[in-house]
Formats: C-alpha cells, sequence, structure tokens
C-alpha cells in the first residue's frame, strides 16, 4: 500500500515535470536581437512570446548590462543569441544575473542561431588585437544573407520541438512557410510554384541564374532582391564597418574598403585620405553605413568623393519600415539599389 | 644559488599556470578566460612625500611624485563545471619605496543553478558595499578612489575571506539583496579587527581579539534597485550596511552605513558606447565604537568616532572614445579638527579626461585639488597622467 503512494507519487512528480509549458502557456523566448526575435516569432506563431534585448536601433556588440535585461530573462525558457561572439561583450552578465538556470550556456534553453549558418571570414591563421576587433569564429554579421535568415529559421524550429514537442510539426510548417517567404522576396515573381528554391540560391549567389531571371519583367516587390540587386554585380562599395560582409556577397557586391582602418577602431584621418584616394580612382559610388554609426567620417569621405552616403538600419525594428525581417531587408535592397541607380558615379 | 624572493617564485608560478592555460586555448574550448590589466601613471604633487602617502591613501593611488605601478593585475575566471563559476584575481604592485608587493586580491566561486533567484559566493573578496568598493582599479572613473572609501573602507578596498548570498528577488523591478559575513581581521579590513604593527588606529592602541561568536565576524548587507527613466537612462540606487567588532578591545565595534547612486543617459542608437553621461555619488557614516582602554601606553574611556563622507562626479562621453570628469568629494570625523590627518575634515576637486584608442588602452589625465589642515598652505595640488593596457579577454563590465 505505501510502496503503491509512493510510485504514485513519483508518477505524478514525473508527468508533472515531463508536461513541459502548461497548455494554454507559451513560450517565453528572449533574443539578443530584433532580428532573431522576429523570425522567432515567425517560426513560433501563436505558441511563443518573443521579446528582443536589442530594439535594432542599438549596435548589438555595445549593449550596457542593464539590470533590468535580467528581468526579462528571469523566467525565458528560451534564449536565442548570435553567437560568434557578437554578444561576448555582455551575454555572460545577463544571463548569470538573471537567476534563470534554464537558460544558460549548454542548458537545452540557451539557443545559439550561428549553428548551420553559411559564415564568412572566419580566420584561418592566428588571431591578435593589433587586427583591431576581429572575430575568431567568423564574422557574425550573418542574418543580412537572407540565405542564412532561412538557415536561422529551422535551427529555431527544431529547439522549439524539442521544447514543446506537442506542436512540433507546426514548428517545422511555420519554418517552412517563412523560407517561402523569403525565396519569394528574394526571386518575385519568377519562383514558379512548388519550385524547390534551395538550388537558386547557390546558383545566384555564383551569379549564373540562368534564363527566366534575366531582364525579369514587373517593378518593385514582384521582381525579388536579386533582380535589384543583379545589375550592380562587381559594383565596389565602401562601408564603414565590416557588418556588411554577408550583404555584399550575397549580391555580388565588392567592398573597396571600410571607413574603419581596422574593425572596431575609430576612422583615423591618415587612413581615410588614402581610402579617399581609393575611392576617387576606383569610383566607387555608394559609403553604406549602419544607423546608429556617427556622420562624421562618411559625410566628410563623401564630400571629398562625391560618393552617396547610404544611412540604413541593419536590422528590424531599425526604424519604422523595418518591422519585419522581409521588410528590413526590402529597405536594405531598395536604399542601396536606388542610390546605386542615381549615382553618377 | 640564491632563492628568489617569495614575489619572484610567484610571479614565476604565474607565467608557468599562463603559459599552461595559455596553450590550453585552442579552437572552441575555454577552461578560462585570462586577461592581464596593467595600469600605471606619473605625474607631481606640491604635497611633499610624507604628505602625500595620506593625501593618496589609497594602496592603488599614485602616491609619489615621478612614476607609480598603481595595479598589474592577472585575472582568471570561467566555468567551474555545470554548477559553478571560478574567478581569481591577482596583483602585483611595486609601492613607494620600490618595493614589489603581491596580493590575492579576489579568489571565489559562485553557484549558477540554485533556485528561487539565489546565489552564493565563497571564497575571498570584496565586500559588496557601495558601488565602487567592488570595482576593480582598471574600471574606475578617476586615477584614486575617492577619500572617504580610503578612511572608511580602506586603501585596499573592504575585503576578505567569507560567504554570501544574493537573492534577486521577484519585485517587478530589479531589487536584489545581498547578505554576507566575512572574516574581520586582516588589512583589507581596517575599520574592523585589523591590528597592524604600528598597534594604533584612530589614535587608540588596537589589541588582538579572539572569535567568540559570530558576531566577532563582519556581517555585510546590501540592496540594490535599479530603474529605468525612459529608454535611454538607467538609475541603480543602492544602500548597504557593515557591522564588526574592532580591535580596540572587548566590547569595540563597528559599523559603517551607505548609500550610492548611479545615473547613466546612453542613447540607444550610440556608437560602441558613446555619447553618454554618468552620474554618480555614494556617502557613508562610520560609527566607531573604541572600547575603554587601560594601561601603560594609553588610559581612555569608551568613546565613540564618527567619520562621515560623501563624493559626487560626472563623467561626460563627448565624442567617440573621449570622456572628461570632474569629482568633489568631502570627508570629516567627529571631535576636534587638526589631530588626526586620517581624520580631519578633508575636500578634494578633481577633473579628468580620458582617450580610449580602443576597448583594451587608455590614457588618462588627472587634476586634483586638496584642502586639509595637516597640508603646508593647507592645500596642495597633484598633476597625474595614467596609462593602460588590458590583455587577454575582457570581462564585460556590471552596469
Amino acid at each position: 500500500m505505501k510502496v503503491f503512494k509512493v510510485r504514485a507519487l513519483l508518477m505524478g512528480i514525473a508527468i508533472l515535470l515531463a508536461a513541459g509549458p502548461a497548455a494554454g502557456k507559451k513560450l517565453q523566448i528572449v533574443t539578443t536581437t530584433s532580428d532573431l526575435k522576429a523570425i522567432a516569432e515567425a517560426v513560433g506563431g501563436a505558441y511563443v512570446s518573443v521579446n528582443s534585448i536589442s530594439s535594432g536601433r542599438q549596435d548589438p556588440h555595445f549593449i550596457a548590462a542593464k539590470p533590468s535585461y535580467m528581468l526579462r530573462l528571469r523566467k525565458a525558457d528560451l534564449f536565442i543569441r548570435i553567437g560568434l561572439e557578437l554578444e561576448r561583450g555582455w551575454e555572460r552578465l545577463i544571463l548569470e544575473g538573471s537567476r534563470n538556470r534554464s537558460i544558460l550556456l549548454g542548458s537545452k534553453g540557451h539557443l545559439d542561431a550561428s549553428a548551420g549558418v553559411r559564415r564568412l571570414e572566419v580566420p584561418t591563421g592566428v588571431v591578435d588585437r593589433s587586427m583591431g576587433d576581429v572575430h575568431p569564429l567568423g564574422n557574425p554579421h550573418y542574418w543580412l544573407d537572407p540565405y542564412n535568415a532561412r538557415i536561422i529559421a529551422g535551427t529555431i524550429a527544431q529547439r522549439l520541438g524539442e521544447l514543446d514537442p506537442e506542436h512540433e510539426d507546426e514548428y517545422v510548417q511555420l519554418a517552412a512557410s517563412f523560407s517561402r517567404q523569403v525565396d519569394t522576396a528574394m526571386f518575385g515573381s519568377a519562383l514558379q510554384e512548388g519550385e524547390d528554391a534551395e538550388r537558386l540560391w547557390q546558383r545566384q549567389h555564383d551569379g549564373n541564374l540562368g534564363p527566366g531571371f534575366e531582364g525579369q519583367s514587373g517593378t518593385g516587390e514582384a521582381r525579388g532582391w536579386q533582380a535589384q540587386m543583379a545589375p550592380f554585380r562587381g559594383v565596389k562599395v565602401v562601408t564603414y564597418h565590416r557588418s556588411w560582409t554577408y550583404f555584399l556577397d550575397r549580391f555580388g557586391l565588392v567592398s573597396a574598403g571600410e571607413l574603419e582602418a581596422k574593425p572596431g577602431i575609430s576612422p583615423s584621418p591618415g587612413h581615410l585620405k588614402n581610402l579617399i584616394e581609393t575611392m576617387q580612382a576606383q569610383q566607387v559610388p555608394i559609403i553604406i553605413v549602419a544607423s546608429f554609426k556617427g556622420d562624421k567620417a562618411p559625410n566628410l569621405v563623401a564630400s571629398k568623393t562625391g560618393a552617396t552616403v547610404v544611412k540604413v538600419p541593419y536590422s528590424v525594428g531599425g526604424n519604422e519600415q523595418a518591422s519585419d525581417y522581409i521588410a528590413m531587408m526590402d529597405q536594405l535592397v531598395t536604399r542601396i539599389s536606388t542610390a546605386l541607380t542615381r549615382s553618377s558615379l | 644559488m640564491q632563492l628568489p624572493t617569495i614575489s619572484g617564485r610567484l610571479s614565476l608560478f604565474i607565467l608557468l599556470v599562463w603559459g599552461t592555460l595559455a596553450t590550453q586555448l585552442g579552437g572552441q574550448t575555454r577552461y578560462a578566460d585570462l586577461s592581464l590589466s596593467s595600469l600605471f601613471s606619473s605625474g607631481w604633487s606640491s604635497a611633499g612625500a610624507e604628505n602625500l602617502l595620506v593625501l593618496q591613501g589609497g594602496a592603488h593611488d599614485p602616491n609619489k611624485r615621478g612614476f607609480t605601478v598603481q595595479n598589474v593585475e592577472l585575472s582568471l575566471m570561467g566555468a567551474v563545471d555545470p554548477f559553478l563559476r571560478g574567478e581569481a584575481h591577482l596583483i602585483f604592485q611595486i609601492d613607494a619605496e620600490g618595493e614589489s608587493i603581491f596580493e590575492l586580491e579576489e579568489a571565489f566561486l559562485t553557484t549558477q543553478t540554485l533556485a528561487y533567484g539565489l546565489q552564493v559566493k565563497a571564497g575571498t573578496y570584496f565586500t559588496e558595499f557601495g558601488r565602487l568598493n567592488p570595482q576593480h582599479p582598471h574600471s574606475w572613473s578617476y586615477v584614486d578612489q575617492p577619500v572617504i572609501n580610503t578612511r572608511l573602507l580602506g586603501g585596499d578596498g573592504l575585503r576578505g575571506p567569507g560567504v554570501r548570498v544574493a537573492w534577486l528577488s521577484p519585485l517587478p523591478w530589479y531589487a536584489e539583496l545581498f547578505l554576507g559575513i566575512q572574516n574581520a581581521n586582516g588589512e583589507t579590513a581596517v575599520s574592523f579587527l585589523n591590528s597592524p604593527e604600528e598597534d594604533q588606529f584612530l589614535g587608540r592602541p588596537l589589541v588582538d581579539r579572539e572569535l567568540g561568536s559570530v558576531a566577532d565576524l563582519l556581517r555585510s548587507a546590501r540592496w540594490l534597485n535599479s530603474f529605468n527613466l525612459g529608454e535611454a537612462t538607467t538609475v541603480n540606487l543602492g544602500a548597504s550596511a557593515l557591522w564588526g567588532p574592532n580591535a580596540t578591545g572587548e566590547g569595540g565595534k563597528t559599523n559603517i552605513y551607505g548609500g550610492d547612486i548611479y545615473l547613466k543617459w546612453q542613447p540607444l542608437a550610440n556608437d560602441q558606447g558613446w555619447p553618454f553621461v554618468a552620474v554618480q555619488g555614494e556617502l557613508m557614516h562610520r560609527n566607531y565604537l573604541a572600547a575603554a582602554h587601560n594601561s601603560e601606553l594609553f588610559i581612555g574611556v569608551e568613546e565613540n568616532l564618527t567619520d562621515f563622507g560623501w563624493y559626487a562626479q560626472l563623467q561626460w562621453g563627448f565624442k567617440r572614445g573621449w570622456v572628461s570628469g570632474v569629482r568633489y568629494e568631502s570627508a570629516a570625523g567627529s571631535g576636534k579638527d587638526g589631530i588626526d590627518p586620517l581624520r580631519d575634515q578633508r575636500t578634494r576637486v578633481a577633473g579628468n579626461l580620458t582617450y580610449y584608442p580602443s576597448e583594451f588602452s587608455k590614457v588618462r589625465l588627472q587634476l586634483n585639488l586638496d584642502s586639509a589642515r595637516f597640508l603646508d598652505r593647507g592645500n596642495a595640488w597633484g598633476f597625474w597622467v595614467q596609462y593602460e593596457f588590458l590583455l587577454g579577454q575582457h570581462a564585460g563590465h556590471k552596469f
């Protein structure tokens, strides 16, 4: 009799523990950046509630570890980060401060979204600080390649399924539907219904999409990002920081240099002088600058070279227009392609 | 063969540890984050050598005309296992006489997986009293520590072996409570059981006391609150208290109370942290109940000595990499002025300008103007240049 009671009690506890989030209760997700929030919302649908530490108007490298962020993490079921050391300066402080053991590094509630993405600028040799702020695991701004957004969605869906097995299938479907939205935004009306876009991404990257994608008809969104950007393949551009590597790589733009002589180091007059000469010689038409960066250096270089400064947010929520991932990329593609079209250089 | 000095042997040991750990840091395995922060200064003061040691009484303050090695600190930190984190800070200095000093500044573990918002810290560590005391010299906004910190919490800052529990309360704003006990003796517990060779503190002879009960340990409490005032401004408000025995004899006890504020404005869309404005202030009050003493050396009745002081500072990060600041401070003790330079009325005004070429280095210029009775002409000025380099993994700063 006694044994039975104990068993019943243990079983009861086991059921309670295994049940995971109670029915009707949403999974609480906190992401480090607004881009991850946008993708997690698309993948989690009605079953999740997502909060982001960065609003999208901030530089995600430099976020003050405010105590209020620790409170946001206190009840989180899942913490998602960009990784590749982007959040290195502040992540541990807020994780430890939250006293939430289920989201610590190494636990199921801690997800690094960089797992599986196409990484660029992964150093092959020894990295040291004389090179500036070089990320030893690769450039962390990978969300600016829309192909990586699809991979992130898949990674998040898988983890959501593990945390909430009841809705596993829905998460997989929602991730597939998000990926399809990205595909459609990228290839526009040229993407056939039911056509697997996977191979198109590689062909587009290599610059040989082939017939059906050249001289594509229609305007605006119907043309897709790739068609909007296709005329500028091989065009040289200058950026403030190396945050645009993935965007440039995806659309075949070529970097002619950065305003920063080395990553994370303030632009110096000597370096800018050399850069101005390079830009004049190569007729670089635009300077791409993330919206939280200072205006002084970009404007100085623009005034000497005639290049256009394109100051644009690189994260969801960076301005009103960038309301979700697709809208954010739309804005980037439109602003950059328009500036390139209009440039007299 | 001559054996190296103790500090020489320790340096050798640390270099070996450093070398071994550094070679293990390949790939993505990270057993420990290592860093070395080296802080130096040079400058001049109108006060003579002896007075300068009193004026700049902090153990890491620049305290001589010429060059000072303020603090060379080797830090190791990392996950011990899935349940604990470990942290150690070992410091080297060369003092005003040119002697090498080695100190175990901190070495402690913190729990990572306790429930109910709890965390335990155990080992030897800076007492969480006020804002500045637990901070390492590398993160100070000035070349020296405030006078009141030196007077009440000691030149090295208040630290020692012990254990503390922190509790993040479930209140809707950030409110954390810290309760701790530490040994009350040793040179890093000056207002308490420290009984140095000189055997005197605040004019009273000191005696060695046995540990009788928990009441003979140093007990500490801190309540820290944080609020956001809009998206760009955050304010931290803290209240702290210390209770413990002192070394004047049976019945001698000390309590120290303090309040602190830190307010920072920084727009969300900032450029690597700039621009910003940060206001910081602390006030502290000490009751030092000196026990009655009757010996050949000294005859005195039980007496309550009170000390009070505060500082307020404003830092303005006006341009990426640049910060300017101004600080005012005042400290005074009960009783007749002009008797004890460590308790007399003192004020200091400081202004500084710091340039950070990167997160890992800085150069700082600071001008101090001190006023105190013990100084010739009642005042002194000092001009200091501080420079720092930082190697290794730089741990983020607490807000």
